[in-house]
């Protein structure tokens, strides 16, 4: 019986709802959390790459694209507050959407350009007179 | 038998065919703003992409490791870090509706971003005036580019900020103030995790030989 009456005058409730917005998610502890965390995510990379801790640059240039990544995921999770609830899930889907994207464009760019630069080099004498 | 009352009541009331007020999704806004940071993520990652393909093309000119120094790209760094804190301390004196510690945090962070721009346009006027100009080779040409759009949507942010305090000091914390607050919370947040992408992948990979 209540829930019928309800029905009706329940919606001036729900405006009030738009006072807690993303807002209700933030915690002293999250932003400490997060920024602790990012603080000792961009201190070691730049310690690796100023204190020459790799002999090898290929390593040196893993690590710290590695921990760049596990960044870019904390930041989301500690100051964008992302999760899979928020907006009803339509927030992660645009992201996940978006680095699909992202993906196709860096990994796209420079496979493809990398092979034209091979592919496009000026022949050599010897290249030229064996042309078939 | 309740019920029946219950409907029977309803329906002396005036029948109305249309809604009264218009229904949005809860936090709309904050939706609409995330697709807009999505898209400007792919703008973001076409630079990358560029500056991935040509930031090797130095044209028998300057590369990345004669010209970054790494100090001043973390204290760079590190201002927009702190930045990023002192929002967060900004939005939880919101919650707990302060304006003047708001507004306070919200000075903070502002100053931090203003630094961070100042560093960034002294490296490149020490850039310019070494001659690694943005027509010097296809290398400067995408890393100003990428580097330089960054550090607009950053001043665009300082400016945002600025105009919000503005608000925030006439209004109060208003519902669409903290509305406003949050969309610039996730605008400044997005704008250090493309600088991770920046300092990792321009200054400390383009330092490697």
């Amino acid at each position: 019986m209540n829930a019928i009456s309800n029905a009706h005058g329940g919606h001036a409730d729900h405006d009030h709802g738009h006072e807690h917005t993303e807002a209700g998610h933030s915690t002293l502890k999250g932003y400490l959390i997060g920024f602790g965390l990012s603080v000792v995510l961009t201190a070691i990379p730049f310690w690796i790459v100023m204190g020459h801790v790799f002999p090898d640059s290929r390593v040196t240039a893993l690590a710290v694209m590695a921990l760049a990544a596990i960044q870019i995921v904390v930041h989301m999770i500690y100051f964008l507050h992302m999760n899979t609830r928020s907006e009803g899930g339509w927030t992660m889907l645009a992201l996940i959407f978006t680095l699909v994207l992202v993906g196709i464009t860096l990994v796209g760019s420079l496979w493809v350009m990398y092979h034209l630069n091979l592919n496009m080099m000026p022949m050599t004498l010897h290249d030229m007179r064996n042309l078939p | 038998m309740s019920i029946v009352r219950e409907i029977a009541a309803r329906d002396l009331a005036p029948t109305r065919f249309y809604l009264t007020e218009d229904h949005h999704a809860e936090n709309g806004t904050m939706l609409g703003f995330w697709l807009y940071l999505m898209s400007d993520c792919l703008i973001f990652a076409v630079l990358f992409a560029t500056y991935g393909v040509l930031g090797r093309n130095y044209a028998a000119g300057p590369s990345g490791a004669d010209l970054f120094e790494l100090p001043v790209v973390a204290v760079n760094t590190s201002m927009l870090l702190f930045s990023s804190i002192t929002y967060g301390f900004a939005v939880l004196s919101m919650q707990k509706n302060r304006v003047n510690a708001t507004l306070g945090w919200l000075a903070v962070t502002g100053l931090f971003g203003a630094a961070f721009v100042g560093l960034e346009l002294s490296e490149f006027s020490h850039l310019i005036q070494e001659g690694a100009t943005p027509q010097r080779s296809a290398f400067l040409s995408s890393f100003f580019t990428l580097v330089g759009t960054h550090g607009l949507h950053v001043t665009c942010g300082i400016i945002w900020m600025v105009t919000l305090m503005a608000q925030v000091a006439r209004h109060g914390l208003s519902v669409a103030n903290k509305r406003r607050l949050m969309c610039l919370s996730m605008f400044w947040h997005f704008l250090d995790v493309v600088w991770i992408g920046v300092f990792s992948f321009v200054y400390l990979m383009g330092v490697l030989r």
